[in-house]
């Protein structure tokens, strides 16, 4: 069994004068969530249909399953996809919509039935595409995307639309599928989903791969933040300047003071604050989120 | 393949476009059956370009499938406006990404496309013929028409030719359609760029300079549904049709493999 679900080698994209995609290298380890994720007009989407075989690569090489995306009828009989957002023919059922689906790939047709009910659209399975909210065609995407039962699952911004038990949903179900050994491939812009649920990550840039790796790995290379509350207000801007002055470099967040330093520093920031006469009602050390690394490593702002 | 046709016919015989076509096939097959007959006295003509036949030219085995054949080139303009939209609605609706990766090979895609699309013209050719050959019986009597000569085996060989003659001028219509929408990528464009030329274009082109109507595509395709006239053999519209179709079938084929599918 390959190791890797996908790898990419210098994998480049190139439309007129602008790289959607620059020399990508990344590899998603087999059985893995892996999340991708990066700002709008970063390459997300150009790399995904290039991996499944909708547009040519200028450049590079990658492979799927072990197969070169040069020859996509080898792996993509084991591939689920649904890139940017549900398409769907609005005339027809959301059934009908997935049985011209299941006839293309050969796929029994009482799969259907069966991932309608995963998505939760049995009762509407049966009304006009052209007549769902667009949660419900998210749900129909997913659905459609699950009809090879497959190897490999790539989903692009899949919870889209969806209200919180929508997306509490979705996560179980790209955990359950990860649990039975499917790899999964989720680019979104709900970076604190993706970081309660991906063990790998793929970052991008203007084009460029900027990181790639677990996601462990990425926020423990982070410097953490000792968020310090004093028990009064008025000492707020008496401890911050205390910390300046001791070289910390600082920011007043809600009431609290977000000094950027090494855990170890606790200590010294609960002495200061103590041998100055100010009360600590709380101090902890946060690591940054996903969010918090994605918008200080892209550059886009919040 | 035979996967993308049944999956391309599940496409096609949605409510909406089959009862929509038969709806427009049989209202055109009736009013112009209906109107050889009903008007048969009429001083305006009962034929197109307001000429007139009467009740003994429709007594013989030709006056079966009269009615059938005025409505070919109708017939031919459905088609086109049908194979037309399900082709380049793939694009528009972004839902040819999803048929390839269900189905990789885009030749597959393409001649599955085609085949059933194939078929629902063949039904539309059909039902069109009978419904206009039972309204040509029904009304032959008080049109002052006699009918024997068309249970002949004269007439039945006619009814087969004619049908077989309007199928193809259908598939011409439609392959053109289908070439347009794989070139334009809009269903509205393909369409209205196939109509126009079809119905107005080449009517001004012909009537400016007589010789370019027998190297025009729609007029030799329509020629194809009459089975030849005497200004323009069946043989040469055949030629012509198709080279047109191949020539163009092979640009729209390459253009489908090669294209990046980016919507």
């Amino acid at each position: 069994m390959e190791k890797t679900a996908i790898s990419t080698s210098d994998l480049t994209k190139i439309y007129g004068e602008r790289a959607a995609l620059s020399h990508g290298n990344f590899v998603v380890p087999n059985g893995s969530i892996c999340g991708f994720v990066g700002p709008n007009g970063s390459g997300k989407t150009t790399t995904i249909r290039m991996l499944l075989g909708l547009i040519a690569p200028t450049s590079g090489t990658a492979t799927v399953l072990g197969e070169s995306i040069s020859h996509p009828e080898k792996y993509l009989p084991h591939v689920g996809a649904m890139i940017e957002g549900p398409a769907f023919y609005p005339a027809l059922s959301g059934r009908e919509n997935l049985k011209v689906l299941a006839e293309l790939g050969g796929f029994p047709l009482s799969r259907v039935d069966q991932l309608l009910e995963k998505v939760d659209l049995a009762d509407r399975g049966g009304s006009k595409f052209k007549t769902y909210s667009l949660g419900m065609k998210q749900r129909l995407g997913i659905a459609a995307a699950l009809l090879p039962n497959p190897k490999l699952l790539i989903l692009d911004e899949p919870t889209n639309g969806l209200d919180p038990s929508g997306i509490q949903e979705v996560r179980g179900i790209i955990k359950d599928l990860a649990d039975s050994g499917t790899t999964v491939f989720v680019s979104s812009h709900i970076l604190s989903e993706l970081e309660m649920i991906c063990e790998y990550l793929i970052m991008l840039r203007e084009g460029r791969v900027i990181f790639s790796g677990r996601t462990q790995e990425l926020l423990s290379g982070q410097k953490p933040i000792i968020v310090a509350k004093p028990e009064y207000d008025v000492d707020l801007t008496n401890l911050a300047k205390k910390l300046t002055d001791s070289g910390f470099k600082i920011s007043i967040v809600d009431g609290s003071l977000h000094i950027e330093a090494a855990q170890e520093a606790s200590a010294t920031i609960n002495r200061m604050a103590f041998e100055a006469g100010i009360t600590l009602a709380s101090i902890s050390v946060v690591l940054p989120t996903l969010e918090e690394t994605f918008f200080e490593m892209t550059g886009d702002s919040k | 393949m035979i996967r993308v046709v049944i999956a391309e016919l599940r496409k096609l015989r949605r409510p909406t476009l089959l009862l929509g076509t038969i709806a427009t096939v049989g209202g055109l097959s009736a009013l112009f059956t209906s109107i050889i007959f009903l008007m048969i006295d009429s001083e305006d003509g009962n034929s197109r370009r307001g000429e007139s036949i009467g009740p003994e030219e429709l007594s013989q085995a030709m006056g079966l499938v009269y009615g059938f054949r005025l409505v070919g080139a109708f017939l031919g303009i459905v088609a086109l406006c049908i194979f037309a939209s399900q082709t380049a609605q793939e694009y528009s609706l972004g839902t040819l990404r999803n048929l390839l990766v269900r189905q990789p090979s885009r030749m597959k895609i393409l001649a599955g496309k085609f085949i059933s699309m194939k078929i629902f013209a063949l039904v539309m050719v059909l039902f069109a013929g009978a419904l206009s050959i039972l309204i040509s019986f029904a009304l032959a009597e008080r049109a002052g028409v006699n009918t024997s000569a068309w249970t002949t085996s004269a007439a039945i060989e006619l009814l087969f030719r004619s049908t077989l003659n309007i199928f193809i001028a259908t598939l011409c219509f439609g392959t053109f359609g289908m070439i347009l929408g794989l070139l334009l990528r809009s269903p509205i464009s393909a369409i209205a760029v196939g109509v126009l030329w079809i119905l107005i274009l080449e009517n001004i082109l012909g009537a400016l300079i007589k010789s370019t109507g027998k190297w025009l595509p729609g007029f030799n395709f329509s020629n194809l549904g009459e089975g030849g006239i005497p200004s323009l053999s069946y043989r040469h519209s055949i030629a012509v049709s198709l080279a047109y179709l191949v020539i163009g079938g092979a640009i729209a084929a390459v253009f489908f493999k090669r294209r990046d599918v980016a919507n």
